[in-house]
């Protein structure tokens, strides 16, 4: 260790990898991951969101899965929890729309309302 | 780089991987990579989260699932349930992480809620085998600030003005004693570490070695800053080889980044750092015979002064701090010295970690403010006495320290309260004791502790506390007179200021306080051959209660020592002459019918 830079950016990218235990990210994102919406293709989703936050370099987000969400008819399902903001659910998930929704929703604050439970169930 | 999606954290400390988190460990990995979780899924090995009673550990990030008693063929649900499914599985939840309506996560759980950890910060948060997980909590950046902005002269007066005083046992000013080895003349200068901890039932030290062991390396690089000091040494007792790996781990590792050696952070400033093991005897701990152990010699206190500060290691000038203090060093430099100072009392800034013991139902390592009471370390965090029993005392301070009883429940506790009340704080070791405790067979059994440990080298301790242990045999064995504890007093009392060292000169504490806060303990043993608590073997009989017995004759086939008799159907008698005390008939009785007194 030559200089305290050094160690400054160690430690920023270490941070990133221990960050999760300390009070979790602001943003949640749940995925429902029961038989039913594993069936439905959950996991693929799930990879999506993991893959597009992580190339994004996103650090205040939390992956999560759930169980039943009780709308089987609508998984994949994936609900969004913003501090302060009602919770966005999103249902009927593949991995495009999964993109769309970082894009958007977590990156530009802007609600992907024609994936959300509310226009699907109109 | 590599991208998680959630963290499980597996307790590798002393206690959890001695009942099987290795294996759990082995067995998660192999089903991750089964399950094709391996890259989304990252395992942790960690040090004690401090409930090893309720180990082996796991918790599973980002929920804080805080999962207890897990075994290895429950790893199979965690991975199908929880990590793919998302499905928290309660039945494997900590009894505290479970409430009526939500699941509780590790940072809301009881346990932990009263508890401020400031030495044992980031033990069960970091892989102490991976330095990059220290730096990722802010490690080394103290050491940076020190060496890059700040004089010696700075940096003993950062540890002066925070208050902070020894954590393994006198609590003498720990700034005080770095201006005093900066101050004194002879080179090279050394730092110690007191890594012995022999106080049975503590168990602080080891933790933090073994689940942040890098915290006591910059702490001690810190410190050869401050007194001028190229060379440390970390003395352990052999008997704690995690503790032992981890830290060498911990120092290959600093060395290889250049945290040690030579040069460090382009300042020009040297460090290194080795490992001495000690064979653990208690006597080792004591600073002048620890640097003894070190030097080859046998483990023998000497006289004090000089201090190790101006002749310790080889004659040389020596700074020598326990692990829990020097825990703390690194964030008072990171959150400043007025930081430090809000959390405690006024005379005992920052925290204590103790090791709860006995009869409590959470046993395990606590970190408190100084000033918690000891009502709120029982009822608050220790969860109260098992089995609805009253609270009787708490003995706090190891085999030298005393007995606090339940009068002192709210005294805020810090060095000074402890030795106010004929205890103290020592390195943190505190049993809790219920109705059923003798208080008289307490005090036989820490000094049954001393005389064994003992070194020899002075008559006061060698011999005086040999004589107290037999007046108290006597006493336990229904055998004392009144005189009896009028000379243990008188004994207690001359040794307490004549023996050479602290071993000795600690060791009546126990006889003093029971004598203290129990005297109607002891004087019920002399006088009316009576244990009050149930509790010494001799002074006990056993009776049947005739109105209870059913006469199933269960008892009497199991007494070793055909003391029982009586017909079927009817009360059966013990006779006291032939019983030998064994108390087999009570715990065969289905009917509760036989009594001890
Ligand atoms: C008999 C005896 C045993 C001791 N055992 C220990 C011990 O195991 N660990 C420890 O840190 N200090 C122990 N001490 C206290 C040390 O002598 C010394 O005061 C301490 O290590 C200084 O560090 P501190 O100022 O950071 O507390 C013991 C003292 C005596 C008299
Ligand atoms: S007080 Fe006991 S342990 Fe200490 S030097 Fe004397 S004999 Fe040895
Ligand atoms: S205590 Fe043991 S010896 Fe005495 S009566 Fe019961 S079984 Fe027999
Ligand atoms: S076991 Fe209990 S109930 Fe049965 S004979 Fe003995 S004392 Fe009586
Ligand atoms: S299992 Fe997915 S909503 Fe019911
Ligand atoms: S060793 Fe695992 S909690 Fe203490």
């Amino acid at each position: 260790m030559k200089s305290l830079e050094e160690l400054k950016k160690i430690r920023e990218d270490a941070i990133k990898k221990v960050k999760m235990r300390k009070d979790s990210g602001s943003i949640r994102i749940v995925v429902g991951m029961a038989t039913c919406g594993i069936a439905a293709g959950a996991r693929p989703v799930l990879m999506t969101l993991l893959e597009e936050i992580n190339k994004r370099n996103i650090s205040d987000v939390t992956v999560t899965q759930t169980g039943c969400i009780g709308f089987c008819e609508l998984e994949p399902i994936v609900e969004v929890y913003k501090p302060g903001e009602e919770k966005v659910t999103y249902v009927h998930m593949n991995p495009e729309k999964a993109k769309k929704i970082i894009v958007d929703h977590i990156v530009n604050d802007k609600v992907v309302t024609e994936y959300s439970i509310g226009s699907v169930k109109k | 780089m590599d991208f998680y999606r959630s963290h499980v954290l597996i307790c590798r400390g002393t206690g959890c991987t001695s009942s099987s988190s290795d294996k759990i460990e082995s067995k998660l990995q192999e089903k991750l990579i089964e399950k094709g979780l391996d890259k989304e899924v990252k395992v942790v090995r960690t040090g004690c989260f401090g409930l090893c009673e309720a180990g082996p550990i796991v918790v599973v990030y980002p929920e804080g699932a805080f999962y207890s008693h897990v075994k290895v063929e429950d790893v199979e649900d965690i991975v199908e349930e929880h990590l793919l499914k998302g499905r928290i599985l309660k039945r494997l939840l900590y009894k505290g992480a479970i409430d009526e309506e939500k699941i509780k996560s590790i940072n809301e759980v009881s346990f932990y809620k009263k508890q401020k950890r400031v030495a044992l910060r980031n033990c069960g948060i970091i892989n102490p085998e991976e330095i990059n997980e220290y730096i990722a909590v802010d490690g080394y950046m103290a050491l940076g600030k020190v060496l890059t902005e700040m004089t010696p002269e700075e940096t003993i007066n950062v540890v002066k003005d925070s208050g902070l005083r020894g954590r393994g046992g006198g609590g003498f000013p720990t700034g005080l004693k770095w201006e005093f080895a900066h101050k004194a003349e002879g080179k090279p200068k050394y730092v110690l570490c007191n890594a012995d901890e022999g106080d049975p039932g503590a168990f602080m030290d080891r933790s933090i070695l073994e689940g942040d062991p890098h915290s006591l390396i910059e702490a001690m690089a810190i410190a050869g800053y401050a007194v001028g000091a190229e060379q440390g040494y970390v003395y352990i007792r052999a008997e704690y080889p995690i503790a032992v790996k981890r830290l060498q781990i911990a120092i290959d590792q600093a060395k290889e980044k250049g945290l040690l050696g030579k040069d460090i952070f382009g300042t020009g400033f040297n460090f290194d750092l080795e490992i001495r093991l000690g064979a653990g005897a208690f006597v080792c701990g004591e600073e002048t015979a620890l640097i003894a152990s070190i030097e080859g010699e046998r483990g023998m206190p000497r006289n004090k002064p000089p201090f190790p500060a101006n002749k310790g290691l080889w004659g040389k000038p020596s700074l020598i701090n326990n692990v829990e203090t020097y825990a703390n060093i690194p964030v008072i430099f990171l959150n400043g010295v007025d930081w430090f100072k809000s959390i405690g009392t006024e005379k005992s800034a920052g925290t204590k970690v103790f090791a709860l013991g006995g009869k409590i139902n959470n046993t395990g390592l606590v970190e408190i403010p100084m000033g918690t009471t000891l009502r709120e370390i029982i009822y608050d965090i220790g969860g109260g006495i098992p089995n609805g029993k009253a609270f009787k005392a708490a003995q706090t301070g190891g085999p030298s320290g005393g007995c606090i009883s339940a009068e002192y429940l709210d005294t805020p506790i810090d060095y000074d309260s402890l030795t106010a009340l004929g205890s103290m704080m020592g390195s943190g070791g505190m049993i809790v004791m219920d109705e059923d405790n003798c208080m008289v067979d307490i005090a036989r059994f820490f000094l049954d502790f001393t005389v064994e440990e003992s070194c020899g080298k002075c008559p006061p301790c060698r011999i005086g506390t040999k004589r107290m242990l037999e007046i108290l045999e006597k006493i336990t064995h229904g055998e004392g007179e009144m005189e009896d504890i009028d000379n243990l007093e008188r004994l207690a009392k001359n040794i307490k200021v004549s023996a050479l060292c602290g071993l000795g000169q600690t060791a009546p504490n126990p006889v003093l306080s029971t004598l203290k806060y129990f005297r109607n303990e002891y004087e019920a043993h002399v006088l009316d051959r009576r244990c009050p608590a149930g509790n010494c073997k001799s002074l006990l009989s056993y009776y049947i209660k005739e109105d209870e017995c059913k006469g199933c004759t269960l008892c009497s086939q199991v007494c070793p020592s055909n003391a029982i008799s009586g017909e079927r159907k009817k009360p059966h008698v013990i006779d006291k002459e032939k019983c030998i005390k064994c108390g087999a008939c009570i715990e065969k009785c289905p009917f509760g019918a036989i009594a001890r007194k």
